[in-house]
């Protein structure tokens, strides 16, 4: 092994420990928030005795999971048992592999840094492919737990994750097939190199609205998150399926949900947003203006608006009933979905620039409208 | 999809709703920084009055301890020596134990006594870390000598009792004579 590929995987294993902490950090401090904002939106203030405004609180809640008893069912399986949280962990963790949170490889003390774990050219594919394993810790997790009421949480999470995967990969085909690539790099650098106006590229949320609205709507319903919850709201069969879990294995499940929740997040940014993007200024001109055109710190920037998102969604809506929410995924946003596709690929087979694609959407929305207003049965 | 496009704008409603409940003041009380003002009538920790000049309100007669629901009070009455009137009757508590645990804080002991002597005032952070340091006993019920308010007696009875100096002979049995406010003297017949 030469030095060179010595040190290319060094770097990339430092590059991965670094997300990795980040991630596990952010899911600790995304606790907090989602505690303290979801208590501001109902009049109330959340933790704020712990440390200062309460920032401590998170370490003391992984604490006192450390310290919980580790209960197991008799009849649980152990092996499963264990695996299960191991795999909705790892599983989440992995999905940012593929994840840039720059546009260019920076300078650092000499070295080209590359501001990404990997840059493959299927990057989208691998990341549907990995999340869509973990439906296999939530289904062991319910079927270890040797709980028949657990089983059952488990088997409608999972059908509720397989249904709605469906709904995200359509809407986010539609930008992608504008974009023509599936690697994010090139989905970012079209988005902050082209021209909303003049060309094909800007954020991609202008030209395809509905895309992200189906996105964010199946994105939601993916995480188990409010108003898509009830698998795992405490009202209903337990909690689902960690319902026997406790502790730290308890507490992999819940890092794994909030992961994911970030890495829906960071693909709505880098597919619908433009990733790192800033504002269109030249990034040529001096740090300044290269700050000012992309960096990590709008990527950060624009994960935690959605991150926001969820906290607020969840603070505002009750939670669909199961039939309810099989149907939007099934009747509402894949039809949607594939509406939306068919209108993007004849754009792009007309080469349309991308307020094109827009009024194009709008019209296509227009239509439906009008349809369902011709179609609506005359009540007497 | 009409129905679709509707329910999205009620949803857009609702998320505003949150959001600018988001930047209102909340309406916690940041305990322990802050405190709630208690009613006048809020039923706390015991305490056991005085008179003016001193001497305590409690007789001694044990209907506080007979009326609680609870079995909370626990009364040893001694006899009052002509050189410490501790109280102003013929006998005042040697030991009164209250059990915190066991109160209901119901104010029948209050509610019961002859001389308003035991009042449920609005000290209510009552915690410790055994049980035996929520047994309270005499010393720390009683109010310090000094003092001789009426508690929150005024605040159940509208007229404030009168007199408040302990001094009655016994030649009326009257709550004014005992300084309960007043009300009109019974009188002593059959049946009473």
């Amino acid at each position: 092994m030469t030095l060179e590929t010595l040190g290319f995987f060094i770097a990339v294993v430092v590059k991965a420990l670094i997300f990795c902490v980040a991630l596990l950090t952010g899911f600790a401090y995304m606790t907090w928030g989602e505690r303290r904002i979801v208590a501001r939106m109902q009049w109330r203030v959340g933790p704020n005795k712990v440390g200062l405004w309460g920032l401590l609180q998170p370490a003391a809640d992984g604490i006192k999971l450390l310290f919980k008893e580790q209960l197991q069912p008799k009849e649980a399986k152990t092996f499963l048992f264990v695996l299960a949280p191991m795999i909705s962990l790892v599983v989440a963790l992995c999905a940012y592999a593929v994840i840039p949170i720059d546009k260019d490889p920076v300078n650092i003390f000499g070295y080209s840094v590359e501001p990404w774990v990997s840059n493959p050219s299927i990057a989208v594919l691998y990341l549907l492919g990995v999340s869509s394993l973990g439906v296999y810790g939530i289904i062991l997790g319910g079927w270890a737990s040797n709980n028949k009421y657990a089983l059952l949480g488990a088997i409608r999470s999972s059908a509720q994750v397989i249904s709605y995967e469906l709904a995200l990969g359509t809407a986010l085909v539609s930008p992608l097939l504008m974009v023509g690539s599936l690697s994010f790099h090139d989905v970012i650098k079209q988005q902050i190199d082209g021209s909303y106006f003049t060309g094909d590229g800007g954020w991609l949320i202008l030209a395809q609205p509905v895309a992200f609205f189906l996105y964010w709507t199946a994105a939601v319903a993916e995480v188990n998150r409010a108003p898509f919850d009830l698998p795992e709201a405490e009202q209903e069969l337990g909690a689902g399926y960690h319902t026997e879990y406790s502790g730290m294995k308890f507490a992999m499940f819940f890092m794994a949900e909030y992961v994911n929740m970030f890495t829906v997040s960071s693909v709505a940014t880098t597919v619908f947003l433009g990733g790192p993007g800033g504002l269109p200024v030249d990034d040529s001109q001096g740090l300044l203006f290269r700050l000012l055109a992309h960096g990590p710190h709008w990527f950060l920037l624009k994960v935690y608006f959605f991150m926001f998102v969820f906290i607020w969604l969840r603070a505002t809506f009750p939670r669909f009933r199961y039939d309810q929410l099989m149907r939007i995924g099934w009747q509402f946003l894949l039809p949607l979905g594939l509406i939306n596709l068919g209108v993007t690929a004849i754009g792009v087979a007309l080469q349309w620039k991308s307020y094109q694609f827009t009024l194009a959407v709008a019209s296509m929305m227009v239509t439906l409208v009008a349809l369902s207003l011709l179609n609506r049965k005359e009540k007497h | 999809m009409d129905e679709v496009i509707k329910d999205l704008i009620a949803l857009g409603k609702g998320l505003s709703i949150t959001f600018r409940n988001m930047l209102q003041k909340p309406v916690t009380i940041t305990y322990p920084e802050n405190k709630r003002k208690f009613p006048a009538r809020t039923r706390g920790r015991h305490v056991l009055h005085r008179y003016e000049d001193g001497r305590e309100r409690c007789v001694g007669c044990l209907l506080c301890q007979g009326t609680c629901p609870a079995g909370a009070i626990y009364i040893e009455p001694e006899e009052n020596t002509p050189d410490n009137p501790v109280s102003a009757g013929e006998r005042h508590a040697k030991v009164f134990d209250v059990d915190l645990l066991r109160c209901i804080y119901c104010g029948h002991c209050e509610l019961a006594c002859p001389t308003n002597a035991i009042t449920l005032e609005n000290n209510t952070a009552i915690a410790g870390y055994t049980r035996e340091s929520l047994l309270i006993h005499k010393e720390e019920l009683l109010e310090p000598k000094g003092t001789a308010t009426l508690g929150s007696t005024v605040a159940w009875d509208p007229k404030p009792p009168t007199p408040n100096t302990g001094d009655f002979d016994g030649s009326e049995t009257s709550s004014a004579a005992v300084g309960q406010g007043d009300r009109p003297s019974r009188k002593r017949g059959a049946g009473h």
